[in-house]
């Protein structure tokens, strides 16, 4: 790259890391606080929602999720301060939720619907509490900050075979690019390592990293066979095999290339908050809305997301950048698509220039350019991973 | 130059279409900086793969250097290589 200091502007949080947005995070403690969440955004501009389906009538293991992702969705560094909404009368640890929060020295509110009075009490309360919260914000300015502040979450979705051939590798160069000037980059979707175990040993920094992963690899592919079915029912997809990936093992080498050729440092659980910089590991299935939400809850600030016949899914506060390297896609799904890469195919663009492509993209994008799925606030793909039954 | 087809690793015996292909076609592969050229003997639609080495029953699928399943039966260069053919050996709760 060229030798011109590389850095990008964002907003600077009082626990060391940068924000690519700046947003009053307004978060559902509970799938019955999701109305009035969404009604207080409606109105007032410079928040941002997350709503859910989870929170109550679940096992210990899955609360103890929820308030986790939770306090890690409030400490996404896009979050200027938060306003959580509850019920009230829920199973999520609203105090532990709170207190992760606060304790980074940022404001975190909370609003009781039962003992506001109800649902529309609790909107116009809840309505004046996030203007007030959104005028503070507004203050913030975007400084400049070096590329070690960039926290990259690494996706595909909707699949086909040229994901595995350009923009799944293309995203492996520009996140080798990122982890060189000392960032963190975040694979997750675990089901998609089966079949790519050998890579995964070959490329892991040590082997008690490599016996990690697949672990997470194993308890992945059990708990899919624990239900007595074939994972080929869901895995690949439908969608996946009319674009003409036939087994998981193949789907898996694909997407594995987003990783590109840096060691893999960690491996983490589910909306777990990397120690270490460069290349980790975070536990997810493949599904978008709860991958989406892991990584943000991880503290990711922008994600890349490659596709090949046009996933349209965003997150409401991390940028998600689209890329595909199918001129199909790029055409029949151009109002979700932010960079078309199918010059590949006509041998007008190799993997590396692709890469360097997507990695100066990024870098735009992290400073304030929109991506296409903010612009038309396509941005509800969004919920909490929980692996028990609802009871 | 148009390509029709990209092989990436030595050890591959699929390719994959990056054009709709058609039955009978001279297929141009894209092989590292090498062109390679296959007859096509069934239509191959764009992303699916096709058959760069023949291969007998129960032989693994070699992509990307690495086994992504196996042949349900024998398949001779140019043919259609996907689910009609190929199995998944993984994740497999079916068979236990």
């Amino acid at each position: 790259m060229s030798e011109r200091k590389l850095e990008f502007l964002g907003y600077h949080r009082q626990d060391g890391t940068v924000g690519t947005r700046n947003y009053v995070g307004v978060l559902s403690a509970v799938v019955c606080a999701n109305e009035v969440v969404e009604e207080i955004v409606r109105r007032v501009d410079g928040t941002a929602r997350f709503t859910h389906h989870q929170g109550c009538c679940q096992t210990p293991m899955d609360i103890g999720q929820v308030t986790k992702t939770l306090a890690g969705l409030g400490n996404n560094p896009n979050l200027y301060s938060v306003l959580i909404v509850s019920l009230g009368c829920e199973s999520t640890d609203l105090d532990a939720a709170l207190d992760g929060i606060r304790a980074n020295g940022k404001r975190a509110e909370l609003l009781i619907i039962q003992e506001s009075g109800g649902a529309a009490r609790s909107i116009a309360q809840g309505v004046l509490l996030a203007q007030e919260m959104a005028r503070e914000a507004s203050y913030a300015k975007r400084e400049s900050a070096p590329l070690s502040k960039i926290m990259l979450g690494m996706k595909c979705g909707s699949s086909d075979t040229t994901s595995g051939l350009i923009p799944n590798p293309a995203i492996g160069v520009a996140s080798d690019l990122l982890i060189n000037a000392g960032a963190t980059s975040i694979i997750g979707e675990t089901t998609e390592f089966i079949g790519a175990e050998r890579i995964i040993v070959r490329n892991a920094a040590n082997s008690k990293v490599s016996d990690e992963i697949i672990a997470m690899v194993d308890r992945m592919e059990k708990r899919a066979m624990a239900v007595g079915q074939d994972i080929r029912g869901g895995q690949p997809t439908q969608g996946n095999i009319k674009g003409g990936l036939t087994t998981i093992e193949e789907k898996s080498l694909g997407a594995i290339a987003k990783a590109g050729k840096s060691p893999f440092q960690a491996a983490y659980e589910y909306g777990e908050r990397p120690r270490v910089s460069g290349l980790v590991v975070m536990d997810s299935p493949g599904r978008e809305p709860e991958i989406l939400t892991g990584l943000a809850a991880a503290g990711c600030n922008i994600i890349a997301f490659a596709t090949g016949r046009g996933a349209p899914q965003g997150f409401p506060f991390v940028p998600v950048l689209k890329i595909t390297g199918s001129r199909t896609a790029a055409i029949k799904m151009s109002d979700h698509i932010d960079l078309d890469l199918s010059a590949v195919i006509d041998g007008m663009l190799t993997i590396e220039a692709a890469g360097q492509q997507i990695f100066r993209e990024l870098l735009a994008v992290a400073s304030g350019g929109k991506t296409k799925a903010e612009i038309l606030q396509y941005t509800n793909s969004m919920d909490i991973y929980t692996r028990g039954p609802v009871i | 130059m148009k390509i029709d087809a990209i092989m990436l690793n030595a050890e591959d015996n699929v390719a994959t279409a990056v054009q709709d292909l058609e039955k009978m076609q001279m297929a141009r592969v894209r092989f590292g900086e090498n062109i390679l050229e296959v007859q096509i003997t069934e239509t191959i639609p764009y992303g699916h793969k096709f058959v760069m080495k023949a291969m007998v029953k129960g032989e693994p699928i070699l992509k990307y250097g690495e086994v992504i399943g196996t042949a349900t039966e024998d398949i001779a260069v140019g043919q259609h290589a996907h689910v009609h053919n190929i199995e998944s050996t993984r994740g497999r709760g079916d068979l236990r």
